[in-house]
């Protein structure tokens, strides 16, 4: 990916949070991302994100695992080698109930996290630039870009009248690459620059 | 819209203290990165004993045979599949902690989760190792898989209630483990965010995998855990459903009946979190964690304590009642000369004691909320669930159809206890382990709810729980 310049404001509390997502989608400035320590219902539709389709995927692997399981099963005990067990049917539609259930749940929920961790891009060894490290404790984190057309200073001053605790420029990778938290290493050349803390 | 803010202060806060979101990071992540103490290092060191002698327990058992261990001609099952079915049991709370309590919008339910789901996990996998080295030629467990062989390919009995066994403790342990790491995901990322030591930095940062905390990452991890609660609630259900299975759809008195399924699930769900009592009461006391997992989190779950626990008292008097009505005679011997009576009458009312009779004292409030008595209570009651399963397999067995071949009083060799409490090993090693280096309360979960029912939040309550209902409802209105 690429390394970009974003002005970034924190908030403490969901009351303030609210009101500036909403403002700063009416300035016209595009949202980043809000990066939360837990999940804040209703900003996702405040920020005019599209509902996730995860869970039509997750009905589609378990669909998967259902029909998997029964076709396979019929075949074993009616194609490939019928067996005679105690004289009971070999097509017995019943005793399958079990295996055909327990297949689509597992196929439901190891696609539904693949496509999770696939859409999200997480991985053991993944590594991110983070915008501010309180954004997993208790801030609520807002970066917007900085483009040729923006102000920076402008964006500063809305931030701060919008109730932001802290607001800073910095330079990040929007991206992921591989690396470990512990190394200082970074995926581009440019260190890292807190303009005002 | 204003009416929806207002909580009920019938209910008691969830999270004691006047507490900040940074209180609660604080708090959680305060133990897990402290030094060990000495009391860990005690318990984890006897537990890694407990561990080596199941493993020699098991090297005699590989090496010499399942003839080290005393079943016998009719008493082909014993201590092992006890021991299996009984920490499946255990191994069912935390995924109905999780999932049905998350579908039934419990709140109470985040203080307790992220450890109830880790014990599940650990005691999955003590059950597993049960049917596993029952095999007796240990290195031929993987024929239970259906894969293309060249035996034929001779495939697997579809059929049969163990292989549905395999498949649905696999697919609980499988779903469980996701399920629980990617509730563990955002925790990480906290502890990795505010990791000092280089170690610290590089486990929590592979372990958190890169997590953010993107509104959109939240957003589709809400949906993934509503989705995999809705998936887990039928499976936590249908692993013991099919357990009982193994007894139910055999011909042998005593387990050829009906009721199993439900009488199992229930008894399932009490023996484990009965476990979670005995777990949270020491982790809360060592942590100091007394304001997440509060007085009333204990009487809730003492109260599912005492309903699964008439649950299964229900069964039990069905049970009498069945093979009396049923009029037959295997049953009827089974149940009033070799279960209720006989040389193994002792542990069924112990199993009586434990299960039905005591629980009962729950009734009492006073009871559900002294920290002592559930604490006896939940060691009393997992005992009572292990000699139920004793009881149904062991009463069952000793005297079969043929007298001839009517055993001699079953006893486990020290091989067999070896085993059994190097189960204990393996589970409380891996408790203690994760005790020390992950968050034992679900840290996210506990902000969400924190504005809700945190202290503070009902203290706000206060003055509308003083109006009356004209202004009440006036005010409200607008």
């Amino acid at each position: 990916m690429s390394v970009k310049k974003f002005v970034v404001g924190c908030f403490d509390d969901e009351k303030t949070l609210f009101p500036a997502v909403k403002n700063t989608r009416k300035a016209g400035y595009k949202i980043h991302d809000v990066y939360t320590p837990f999940p804040i219902h209703g900003l996702d539709h405040a920020m005019g994100l599209r509902d996730t389709s995860l869970h039509t995927a997750g009905f589609i692997y378990g669909m998967t695992g259902t029909t998997t399981a029964l076709t396979f099963m019929s075949w074993v005990f009616t194609k490939d080698w019928p067996l005679n067990i105690g004289g009971k049917p070999n097509l017995p539609l019943p005793a399958f109930i079990p295996i055909v259930f327990e297949l689509t749940v597992l196929c439901a929920a190891v696609g539904m996290v693949l496509t999770f961790c696939y859409l999200c891009q997480l991985a053991p060894f993944v590594r991110r630039d983070h915008f501010h490290l309180r954004a997993t404790d208790d801030l609520f984190v807002m970066p917007i870009e900085i483009t040729e057309k923006t102000n920076a200073e402008e964006v500063k001053a809305f931030f701060k009248s919008a109730g932001a605790v802290e607001v800073f420029e910095k330079s990040a990778e929007t991206g992921w690459w591989l690396g470990r938290y512990d190394s200082t290493k970074k995926a581009f050349e440019k260190e890292e620059e807190i303009v005002t803390a | 819209m204003s009416l929806l803010r207002y909580e009920s202060q019938v209910r008691e806060p969830l999270v004691d203290g006047h507490k900040t979101y940074h209180d609660v990071t604080e708090d959680i992540c305060k133990p897990v990165e402290a030094a060990p103490s000495r009391l860990w290092w005690i318990g984890f060191i006897i537990s890694v004993a407990l561990l080596l002698f199941g493993v020699v327990s098991l090297y005699k058992e590989v090496v010499y045979g399942t003839g080290m261990w005393n079943l016998n001609k009719t008493v082909g099952w014993g201590w092992d599949i006890t021991n299996f079915v009984w920490w499946v049991g255990i191994g069912h709370a935390g995924t109905l902690i999780s999932a049905i309590l998350l579908l039934f919008r419990q709140g109470w339910r985040t203080g307790v989760n992220r450890a109830a789901e880790a014990m599940t996990i650990f005691a999955v996998i003590c059950a597993g190792q049960f049917p596993i080295w029952h095999m007796g030629r240990v290195w031929m467990a993987f024929f239970v898989m259906p894969y293309p062989n060249t035996r034929g390919p001779l495939w697997v009995n579809f059929n049969s209630p163990l292989l549905w066994d395999v498949f649905a403790i696999s697919t609980y342990f499988t779903v469980s483990l996701l399920f629980w790491y990617s509730g563990l995901l955002p925790d990480m990322a906290t502890l990795r965010d505010r990791a000092k030591k280089k170690w610290a930095k590089a486990f929590y940062g592979v372990a958190s995998f890169g997590w953010s905390g993107s509104t959109k990452h939240w957003q589709r991890h809400e949906s993934l855990s509503l989705v995999l609660a809705g998936l887990s609630t039928p499976l936590v259900l249908s692993v013991h459903t099919i357990v009982s299975f193994d007894f139910a759809t055999s011909v042998i008195p005593g387990w050829h009946t009906t009721i199993f399924p439900p009488y199992f699930v229930a008894g399932a769900i009490f023996s484990g979190f009965a476990m979670v009592q005995t777990l949270m009461l020491v982790t809360r006391k060592v942590m100091n964690l007394q304001d997440y997992i509060t007085i009333s989190h204990i009487e809730n779950m003492n109260k599912v304590i005492v309903l699964t626990g008439s649950i299964v008292g229900c069964a039990y008097l069905t049970e009498l009642f069945m093979a009396w009505y049923s009029a037959v005679k295997y049953e009827q011997d089974i149940f009033f000369k070799y279960r209720i009576a006989g040389p193994y009458g002792w542990s069924y009312w112990l199993m009586m004691t434990c299960n039905v009779i005591t629980p009962q004292l729950f009734w009492v409030k006073k009871l559900r909320r002294n920290i002592a008595f559930t604490f006896l209570m939940s060691v009393v009651v997992n005992i009572g669930m292990w000699f139920e399963r004793f009881v149904i397999i062991v009463s069952s067995l000793y005297r079969d159809y043929l007298p001839s071949s009517w055993s001699v009083y079953y006893r486990p060799t020290i091989w067999e206890i070896g085993f059994y409490m190097g189960s204990f090993g393996l589970f409380f090693t891996c408790y203690f382990l994760f005790s020390k280096y992950f968050p034992v309360i679900a840290i996210a979960e506990i902000k969400h709810i924190l504005k809700k029912n945190g202290e503070s939040y009902k203290e706000q309550m206060d003055p509308i729980e003083a109006q009356t209902v004209e202004q009440f409802a006036h005010e409200q209105a607008h």
